[in-house]
């Protein structure tokens, strides 16, 4: 897509700023889609169903209507605020998602920037969200802000470690860190995949099989933990720290936060599909390939994910917050690790 | 252990401190003892063997008027299944009675509803304050002298 | 845990790290006090060092009320609104007093719809408090589900009285009106729908892995400190203290079914601990289904109208009356000076004994444990406050 760009246009900072914009026209209708998704999911697995009336058929523009009125909302700002942190939080954290979209491949003819370190940057770039919900912590001045913060801080840096440590059998495997390379390698149908062994020779793909299988779990369960999501969503939970970091955000910026994490679900789904899953390839080989489809299969691996991670929280308690430490140091860690020397002791032999 | 036993074995171990005993003709059986010989009273029907009195069901305050403040222990003892009420006459212009939350720590809270509720003082009490009515609150309500203020704060008090 | 406050850091020039305790407020408005219940927590990081609860703020001045009615009869709304989640069992238990207080006996068919009624009560409260729990745990659909079963029981409510929360319907020497033509049908219905669906929230709530690490071993209760702190109902039972007063110091009928007392056993962890507590009100609520099916069974025709008395003049007295509340032990205690209108009315809620022993549990977990030792205690705030 960016050679053609470039050529219509003839101008490379249009065609970038074209190609940044991109993905936000999917993240935003799909955020709104997510949140009705999010409701209608939530209330059908508890017995009810869930917003109605909005819009005609179930409740469709319910979301757009609560955007709607999240606009119109006063922006109260508390007097005892860091006012420039308070400000600048929610726009960090959607930044650190939003630009974590740069390098996913969305089909093999569109990926914002194919950088040939693209995970690594996601990797580094994602990190950025702590950041933001540090300031928002901090700025809010608020003990329950703070503790959310903080919570958050550690979570998301000690969940860094298995899910990078995840990353890396895939890297391991194809030899890439740039995420279109590492599609590529899984093209040519279901079996090619990275979580069946990637396009190995069928011993082989029994010897790699394991190690691929708990990494990609283990990245699965990481990204949990990373998005903040049920049952690690102890920097927000609500029956005890009221609503974590974003207590005393109203209006737009709380919009903000929300979009972002949305947006983050997503983008750690897209990744979890794109490394384990094939990303944009067809599962059945050629058939239904092409960049087109590939956009479907992408973003229905994606949503698959989005899905799950729906599921969970409506099905798990929240875990305590040692309980949370211990699962990243004692158990992802350690197996993790296990992975990555596994594969790598494949890949010497 | 029969009521009629618990008031004896008191009033043996006791001697005059016990004011006052009904038994019959009552609805609940009770024993009035002296308002400084009411935490002798507890430690020895909590400690004596055979009575035993582990559980403070309930501790009231009431106002019996003409100047009369009264505590009312009802208690329970869960290893011998036998029940006592305890009562203890207070003056209101002195009214201080000795804390019997040492004894049964479930008495504290109670203790200090009284207080916000009658004006009794608790001596001896780990945490002696209001509990149900703000910290400033003019006079305890629920004596039978109690006039409801005009204004609180500053406020009108409506009706 | 307490290391850095006996070991305070150094920095590299050798100054003092300050590292000190942070009192945070947690309510009256916050999402898990269940009300506004206050609690002024002092936490070392996320461990909780002491806690201090601060009630009242929901304060109506009951028992001042009772003393200006101009009947008996005319408390017993009032009683609905103590513990509106059970509002059946207050109703009752004031009534009891009552009824001792004036030597009446109440016919064998009011005996029985008013243990029908309780039974019922027990078991809509007792989902509440499951529900709300999961919640604090943050487990939300268990909730909802809760829910959905506690509709019936409110439907059956509203089929009798009219009312779905505050009842009124219990009265001194009676019951408001008779049960409505089909109401045993219906309740023995509700009875076989809601049997399986225990099982169905023990699937989903109760032997979850992540829920059962959330609640054992917190906030353990041991029994002693139960006795001493008065604590009661499934607070008591749950630190396998067998103390039911259905069973222990039966009133009413309750000597003439078959049931019996659940105890916390300590299966996942301690004995007395949070999960312990909670499961046995889930147990709970299959002896009270056992109770109604026989109740209901067995419930004779007769009148109901015949001891309501017209004028109530107890004889000057007092009595002490408790009864089991889904939340422990309810005492009404009533002075009457022989005229219309008590002379002093105390409430002995269950809740607010029970509440008074949480900082002796609290002290040393962290704030999500907190969350869920609240929980557990199961506090109505209409109740503890009065």
């Amino acid at each position: 897509m960016e050679p053609l760009l470039k050529g219509l246009l003839g101008n490379d900072i249009i065609t970038y700023v074209i190609m940044a914009f991109v993905p936000l026209l999917w993240v935003v209708p799909y955020a709104l889609f997510a949140v009705w998704l999010e409701r209608k999911v939530s209330a059908h697995m508890q017995d009810r169903l869930g917003p109605m009336r909005v819009g005609g058929w179930h409740g469709w523009a319910q979301t757009i209507a609560d955007i709607l009125k999240l606009i119109q909302k006063e922006d109260i700002v508390p007097a005892a605020a860091d006012k420039k942190l308070h400000f600048l939080a929610p726009f960090v954290v959607f930044i650190g998602s939003y630009a974590a979209f740069a390098t996913i491949p969305f089909s093999s003819a569109y990926v914002g920037s194919n950088l040939n370190i693209g995970l690594f940057y996601i990797v580094a770039v994602s990190s950025l969200v702590v950041v933001g919900i540090l300031m928002a912590g901090w700025g809010s001045n608020n003990k329950w802000s703070l503790f959310g913060a903080i919570r958050s801080a550690a979570q998301i840096i000690s969940y860094e470690i298995p899910t990078a440590l995840a990353l890396l059998v895939a890297v391991m495997l194809t030899g890439s860190l740039s995420l279109q390379e590492i599609t590529k390698y899984q093209d040519g149908g279901m079996q090619n995949w990275i979580l069946f062994g990637g396009p190995a020779s069928l011993p082989g793909k029994f010897l790699l099989m394991p190690f691929t299988f708990v990494s990609f779990i283990i990245l699965f369960v990481a990204s949990l933990a990373e998005t903040n999501r049920t049952p690690f969503d102890i920097p927000e939970a609500e029956s005890e720290l009221v609503a974590g970091y974003h207590t005393e955000y109203s209006g737009m910026k709380f919009a903000l936060f929300f979009l972002a994490e949305y947006a983050n679900m997503f983008a750690v789904s897209a990744i979890a599909a794109t490394l384990f899953l094939g990303g944009w390839t067809s599962p059945f080989g050629s058939f239904l390939g092409g960049p087109i489809w590939g956009v479907f299969w992408f973003l229905s691996k994606g949503m698959f994910f989005v899905f799950v991670q729906m599921w969970l929280r409506w099905t798990l308690p929240r875990m305590r917050v040692d309980q949370l430490m211990y699962i990243s140091w004692k158990v992802l860690t350690p197996w993790a690790f296990a992975c990555v020397l596994g594969v790598g002791f494949y890949l010497v032999m | 252990m029969t009521p009629l036993e618990i008031t004896d074995r008191l009033k043996a171990k006791l001697g005059d401190k016990v004011v006052d005993a009904k038994i019959d003709g009552v609805p609940d059986p009770f024993v009035k003892i002296a308002p400084g010989a009411i935490l002798d009273a507890a430690l020895l029907l909590r400690n004596d063997a055979e009575m035993e009195f582990d559980f403070l069901m309930c501790l009231s305050g009431v106002d019996n008027g003409k100047g009369i403040l009264g505590v009312v222990y009802h208690l329970y003892s869960m290893t011998n299944r036998h029940k006592i009420t305890v009562k203890i006459d207070i003056p209101v212009a002195e009214p201080a009675v000795p804390s019997v939350s040492s004894v049964w720590a479930g008495a504290d809270w109670h203790e200090r509803e009284a207080f916000d509720m009658f004006g009794m003082t608790f001596t001896g009490h780990p945490d002696h304050r209001r509990i149900l009515l703000p910290e400033d609150y003019p006079g305890h309500p629920l004596r039978k002298d109690f006039k409801v203020p005009e204004f609180y704060q500053g406020m009108k008090v409506p009706y | 845990m307490n290391d850095l406050l006996t070991h305070p850091l150094k920095t590299s020039t050798g100054r003092t790290i300050r590292s000190e305790e942070m009192i945070i407020n947690m309510g009256p408005q916050h999402p898990s006090t269940h009300g506004v219940l206050r609690l002024e927590i002092v936490v070392d990081g996320e461990i909780v060092v002491d806690v201090i609860p601060h009630v009242g703020y929901l304060h109506r001045c009951f028992e001042k009320h009772c003393e200006s009615m101009t009947n008996y009869q005319q408390v017993i709304p009032y009683c609905d609104r103590l513990d509106y989640i059970a509002s059946m069992n207050m109703d009752w238990a004031y009534c009891l007093a009552a009824e001792k207080l004036l030597a009446i006996q109440v016919p064998e068919r009011v005996q029985y719809i008013r243990v029908i009624m309780a039974e019922l009560q027990r078991i809509a409260s007792h989902l509440i408090a499951l529900g709300t729990y999961g919640l604090d745990v943050g487990a939300f659909t268990p909730f909802l589900f809760m829910f959905r079963d506690r509709e019936r029981i409110l439907d059956l409510f509203e089929m009798t009285c009219g009312a779905r929360l505050l009842y009124n319907y219990i009265w001194i020497g009676g019951v408001s009106h008779d049960l409505p033509p089909g109401f045993v049908d219906k309740a023995k219905a509700f009875c076989k729908y809601f049997r399986p669906n225990i099982k169905e929230f023990n699937d989903l709530l109760t032997y979850n892995e992540i829920f059962i690490k959330r609640t054992a071993n917190v906030g353990v209760l041991p029994k002693d400190v139960a006795i001493a702190y008065a604590c009661s109902g499934p607070m008591l039972r749950g630190s396998g203290v067998s103390f039911d007063l259905r069973k222990d110091d039966p009133y009413s009928i309750y000597d003439r079914f078959e049931w019996s007392v659940p105890v916390g056993k300590g299966e996942v962890g301690t004995i007395g601990d949070c999960w312990d507590r909670y499961m046995v009100r889930m147990r709970e609520m299959t002896e009270s289904l056992n109770i109604l099916e026989q109740a209901l069974a067995q419930i004779p025709d007769g009148d109901v109208a015949s001891a309501i008395p017209k004028r109530i003049r107890p004889n000057a007295g007092d009595a002490y009356v408790r009864s089991e509340s889904p939340r422990g032990e309810i005492g009404f205690y009533i002075v009457s000076d022989g005229s219309g209108t008590p002379y002093r009315v105390k409430a002995r809620s269950p809740a607010f004994v029970n509440l008074s022993v949480t900082p002796e549990i609290c002290r040393g977990s962290m704030i999500a444990d907190l969350v869920a030792i609240v929980g557990s205690v199961d506090i109505v705030l209409g109740e503890v406050d009065r």
